[in-house]
């Protein structure tokens, strides 16, 4: 459904994107995964045909864009990352107006308003003004904005941003509720969990440049042991210089808590039975991990 | 066939004529036209009592004055080159302050071009709506002024593509500005330093014979003085030569400003 191959796209002289290449087959959940500033929503861009790569090929429902992008855009739908539905219209209109510009008549726009809202939770506020409405529901306003056309493919520029757990569910279960119609979603995220649980297959990125892809189990398999320990509290620094490394495969300090990688925890936390004031959390590896192994805990501005 | 099969192939039919339409910049324009009515009270007091208001105001305060103008009472004088100053100054508020809000406030525009539009699509549409409004607030001058009994012949309907072609060179100028613009303020230098001094010596109040050569000369390169020249002739009758001139001035202005905005715009966009 979408094919990236060898994208490079620079501003002035900083490359956003660096030889990325990927591959999303029909129906799957692809994730693009990145800090701040690693090129998600400039790739994003590119493959819409709104931003012209430098270099590369891209194919998008089996056009090639940028050449045919305002076509292959016919059958995609799009949640960016910031809100633009329009203020100056109710909830029903925004959708109407919205289907136009697909080329549908008010009358089709009109009869696929009822589905798409009782799809996005929104039933009661088909008349509602914008700014009457949650930053939740302004979200799935957009996503069922998305679907006016009834598209084959999603874009979602981190589509759970700024939203609460129970309005990041909700999203969670539309989304999945589209990928079992048998749609492609292809969504950028920073929110680990989130892509953990929607994705067939993720793409790590940073600097523009691809770091690995995998589908999200096969990632935490194979970058990282299988259990963390988390140590934090008096005395942490003594107790992490004498036994973190030896204990574990693999451990690191970031700021008061010690996170260390493990294949077998025990040894581990015997070393913490004489030390009452520390206080460990231990849990399963997650993509987080991955993604903080893979990217460091640097903070990115 | 299935229903559903066939479902698709209409579909797909219908896109197919979809793409192939010139007038995708419709959508665009209908957008701006609904959201108007909507405001419509408040749209019509800006764009249309303003300029009555001079317009009655100056004509029987100054015209008590000026017995004749140019061979003209100075109401019909002032009355149609506020038509053109009318037109222009609605086309160039919406190019400008309402056409940036819509792309940078509110990212109208992006959402827009999230479906299968272009750029193109999107400016043409601008274009083509403030030049509407430009020519609503036209006519509501031409209505007036045959109100008042000034539009002497029928002939005075010519001015109808005239006040669109008027709209259409001030809305593709403003769509320049605007594509330009990183905030509002650009727009007061704008008014303030352009439209402003270009009004003075374009023939809108007074005649621009009587300023220095110099100055007319700089006039004659502006679109504005061939507007009110067209006007004043088709409206109040007053003689009018060169109209090739006037009309050909207007409309490169009115194709080369849409072309550079697109441009601009696209530009912008495609960071």
């Amino acid at each position: 459904m979408l094919h990236v191959a060898n994208l490079y796209k620079r501003y002035g002289a900083l490359e956003v994107v660096r030889n990325l290449s990927f591959e999303v087959p029909a129906g799957q959940c692809f994730g693009l995964l990145g800090p701040n500033g690693a090129g998600k929503t400039t790739t994003l861009r590119c493959c819409l045909g709104h931003t012209k790569p430098d270099a590369g090929t891209i194919r998008l429902a089996g056009l090639p864009v940028p050449d045919q992008a305002r076509e292959a855009r016919v059958r995609v739908g799009v949640v960016p990352q910031f809100d633009t539905l329009d203020p100056d219209f109710t909830v029903t209109e925004n959708l109407v107006v919205f289907g136009r510009y697909f080329g549908l008549s008010k009358r089709e726009c009109l009869a696929r308003v009822p589905k798409l809202l009782e799809f996005a939770g929104l039933a009661d506020k088909a008349g509602s003004p914008i700014e009457a409405l949650s930053g939740g529901m302004k979200r799935r306003l957009t996503l069922a904005r998305a679907m006016v056309n009834d598209p084959d493919v999603l874009f979602l520029d981190e589509p759970t941003t700024g939203l609460d757990p129970q309005a990041r569910h909700l999203v969670w279960d539309r989304l999945k509720a589209l990928l079992n119609d048998g749609r492609t979603i292809i969504l950028t995220t920073h929110f680990m969990d989130e892509a953990q649980r929607l994705c067939d297959r993720v793409a790590i990125v940073d600097h523009g440049a691809l770091v690995t892809e995998d589908a999200p189990r096969a990632l935490i398999e194979r970058e990282i042991e299988p259990v963390v320990v988390e140590v934090y509290g008096e005395g942490i620094e003594e107790w992490f210089a004498q036994h973190a490394h030896a204990a574990s495969s693999r451990a690191e300090l970031a700021g008061d808590t010690a996170f260390c990688y493990c294949r077998d925890p025990e040894p581990l936390m015997k070393t913490l039975e004489s030390k009452p004031e520390l206080r460990a959390l231990r849990r399963a590896a997650n993509l987080e991990d991955v993604f903080l192994k893979l990217t460091g805990r640097d903070l990115r501005d | 066939m299935t229903e559903a099969a066939l479902t698709a192939l209409d579909e797909r039919a219908r896109h197919a004529a979809h793409a192939a339409n010139r007038w995708r910049f419709v959508h665009v324009v209908r957008r701006n036209y609904l959201v108007w009515r909507k405001l419509l009270g408040s749209a019509l007091v800006g764009h249309l009592a303003d300029p009555l208001i001079w317009l009655v105001g100056l004509g029987f305060g100054l015209g008590s004055l000026l017995p004749s103008v140019g061979g003209l009472s100075y109401m019909a004088f002032l009355g149609s080159g506020m038509l053109c100053y009318s037109a222009m100054n609605s086309a160039s508020f919406e190019g400008l302050w309402s056409a940036f809000t819509r792309l940078k406030m509110q990212r109208t525009w992006e959402s827009i071009l999230q479906a299968p539009m272009t750029v193109t699509d999107v400016v043409v549409g601008e274009w083509v709506w403030a030049a509407l409004k430009g020519t609503l607030s036209g006519v509501a001058i031409l209505a007036v002024m045959a109100g008042l009994g000034l539009v002497k012949s029928l002939v005075a309907l010519w001015v109808l593509p005239i006040v669109l072609l008027v709209g259409l060179t001030f809305a593709g100028l403003a769509l320049i500005v605007t594509a330009l613009a990183k905030a509002y303020d650009l727009f007061t230098y704008y008014f303030s330093l352009f439209i402003m001094p270009m009004m003075l010596v374009s023939g809108v109040f007074f005649p621009s014979e009587q300023l220095p050569k110099a100055v007319q000369y700089v006039a004659q390169a502006l679109p504005l003085v061939h507007a009110t020249a067209l006007t004043r002739g088709l409206v109040v009758g007053a003689p009018l030569d060169n109209i090739p001139i006037h009309v050909g001035v207007l409309v490169i202005y009115s194709a080369g400003t849409v072309l550079i905005a697109a441009r601009l715009v696209q530009r912008r966009l495609s960071k």
